[in-house]
């Protein structure tokens, strides 16, 4: 009778271990990982946006303004190097990978931004319908990159916490594979992409933060 | 008294980790509080143009589900008004915290900013470029002639109108790039997981009942409610009851990210 009260307890106890851990925090680095990829996926899903954005872009602008050749094979250009930067599972790790994926995007904002100031010489281009619907999605779309990027830094500061910290440290020893992440810097280029403001009617902030040349 | 002395040096704790926390926060501006559907700080509408929006406002609400707010704020304080709208759009919670389904209309007169701000859910209904079309055609004139109200009340019906059109109509004005999904919210998933382990554990202590022993594991079945604190995420919710009316207007939790699109005069 005693034993077989003695088992049942060993067992309820074997049965509680899951749910102490789980108090101590053994499921923080999984959860918050997981919360962090998602928010680089959208970070991913907004450049891809962006991407898509280009071709057509540039087809309406070359309509209009085909001797700005220089700008146009520029922007074709920085977006062929920065779709071609490979990411994968590791990008998010190794700092040199992601260092090499955030500079391609941040390159191509600038020569993006380049490629909306020109509309100021050709009158016909700004007042284009299908020029200005695709400003006003390129302006959303970067809005977004802004935003997503943010909230990718705040999910894997809390993250990369989780390595730092005690006790919470012990856990990575549990968790082999996860590795804490890279953030975005607010290197000079991605700081001047969103506040080029590409709006006609907003000249306030345009000229002062606009990249140079 | 050492018993009261414990519990403050607790709460003062308590205190300092919090100021630690909002400070290391993101640097966020200050937002008036929700008090309606129409949030008229900068005091540009009449009493009658806000009676008038905060109705249409309210029935828009219970015909389609989407929670609209039109926000007048003197100024921004010093942020871009992209910067403004989201993080007032989150603070609010603006919108089903499931559909994101909220729309802001900012209007900023000291800054000479507007901005509709699109919750995730209506992207594919309120495009960047038909938000676009709204600011600069409905809203930006009126403004520009002075008429602060006129140009709010256009504005936010020109939304409502749009927000009102069955989907697929709605869709064609607005020829819609795919909808952004949200990432999944974690944390829910383990309540039930709690449920089950309270309800194993009860199982296991009445049959250590049964077998007898007074000493069995009679109380065991707590156990696992002492560490439902330790799972996250609990407060806030779903409070918006969809009525509206004069009782108290809240957000329903939803989110926003960067949709939409601002103007200036």
């Amino acid at each position: 009778m005693s034993t077989l009260r003695q088992r049942l307890g060993r067992i309820s106890l074997i049965a509680l271990i899951p749910v102490l851990l789980a108090g101590c925090g053994i499921n923080n680095i999984p959860t918050k990982e997981a919360t962090a990829r998602a928010q680089w996926a959208e970070v991913q899903n907004q450049y891809q946006r962006r991407s898509d954005l280009i071709p057509n872009l540039v087809e309406t602008v070359k309509g209009y303004a085909a001797q700005e050749k220089g700008v146009l094979v520029e922007v074709t250009q920085a977006r062929a190097s920065a779709t071609q930067v490979k990411v994968d599972a590791s990008t998010l790790t190794d700092p040199a990978k992601f260092q090499e994926y955030a500079q391609a995007q941040d390159k191509l904002s600038g020569v993006l931004g380049r490629l909306m100031m020109i509309q100021e010489n050709y009158p016909d281009l700004k007042s284009n319908q299908n020029f200005l619907a695709l400003q006003s999605q390129l302006e959303g779309t970067e809005n977004r990159i802004t935003i997503a990027r943010r909230d990718y830094n705040e999910a894997v500061r809390t993250y990369d916490l989780e390595f730092k910290t005690f006790p919470n440290s012990f856990w990575a020893m549990v968790h082999k594979d996860s590795k804490p992440m890279e953030l975005f810097s607010a290197s000079a280029a991605a700081q001047s992409a969103p506040s080029v403001s590409f709006a006609p009617t907003a000249p306030a902030v345009a000229p002062g933060s606009a990249p140079p040349k | 008294m050492i018993a009261s002395k414990i519990p403050r040096r607790i709460l003062a704790i308590a205190v300092l980790s919090f100021i630690a926390m909002a400070v290391a926060a993101v640097a966020a501006p200050k937002f008036p509080p929700l008090t309606g559907r129409v949030v008229d700080d900068a005091h540009l509408l009449s009493a009658q143009a806000q009676k008038r929006l905060t109705g249409e406002l309210a029935e828009l609400e219970q015909t389609t589900g989407h929670q609209v707010v039109v926000a007048t704020v003197p100024d921004l304080q010093g942020y871009p008004i992209e910067d403004y709208g989201y993080q007032l759009g989150r603070t609010w919670g603006i919108g089903d915290k499931v559909r994101n389904d909220g729309v802001l209309l900012v209007v900023a007169p000291n800054d000479r900013k507007v901005r509709i701000e699109v919750g995730y859910g209506l992207e594919p209904v309120l495009t960047d470029a038909l938000t676009s079309t709204i600011v600069q055609a409905k809203v930006l004139p009126a403004f520009r002639a002075g008429d602060m109200e006129a140009g709010v009340v256009a504005g936010a019906e020109a939304i409502i109108t749009q927000l009102k059109l069955p989907e697929d109509q709605a869709k064609a004005i607005a020829s819609a790039p795919p909808p952004i999904q949200q990432p999944l919210q974690s944390g829910r998933a383990h309540f039930p997981a709690f449920l089950v382990l309270i309800l194993a554990f009860w199982v296991l202590s009445s049959i250590l009942r049964g077998l007898g022993g007074r000493r069995g594991g009679g109380s065991l079945w707590w156990l696992p409610l002492l560490l439902l604190n330790s799972s996250r995420g609990g407060g806030g919710g779903w409070s918006s009851d969809g009525g509206g009316g004069s009782g108290g207007f809240s957000g329903g939790g939803g989110s926003f990210g960067g949709g939409g699109s601002s103007g200036s005069w």
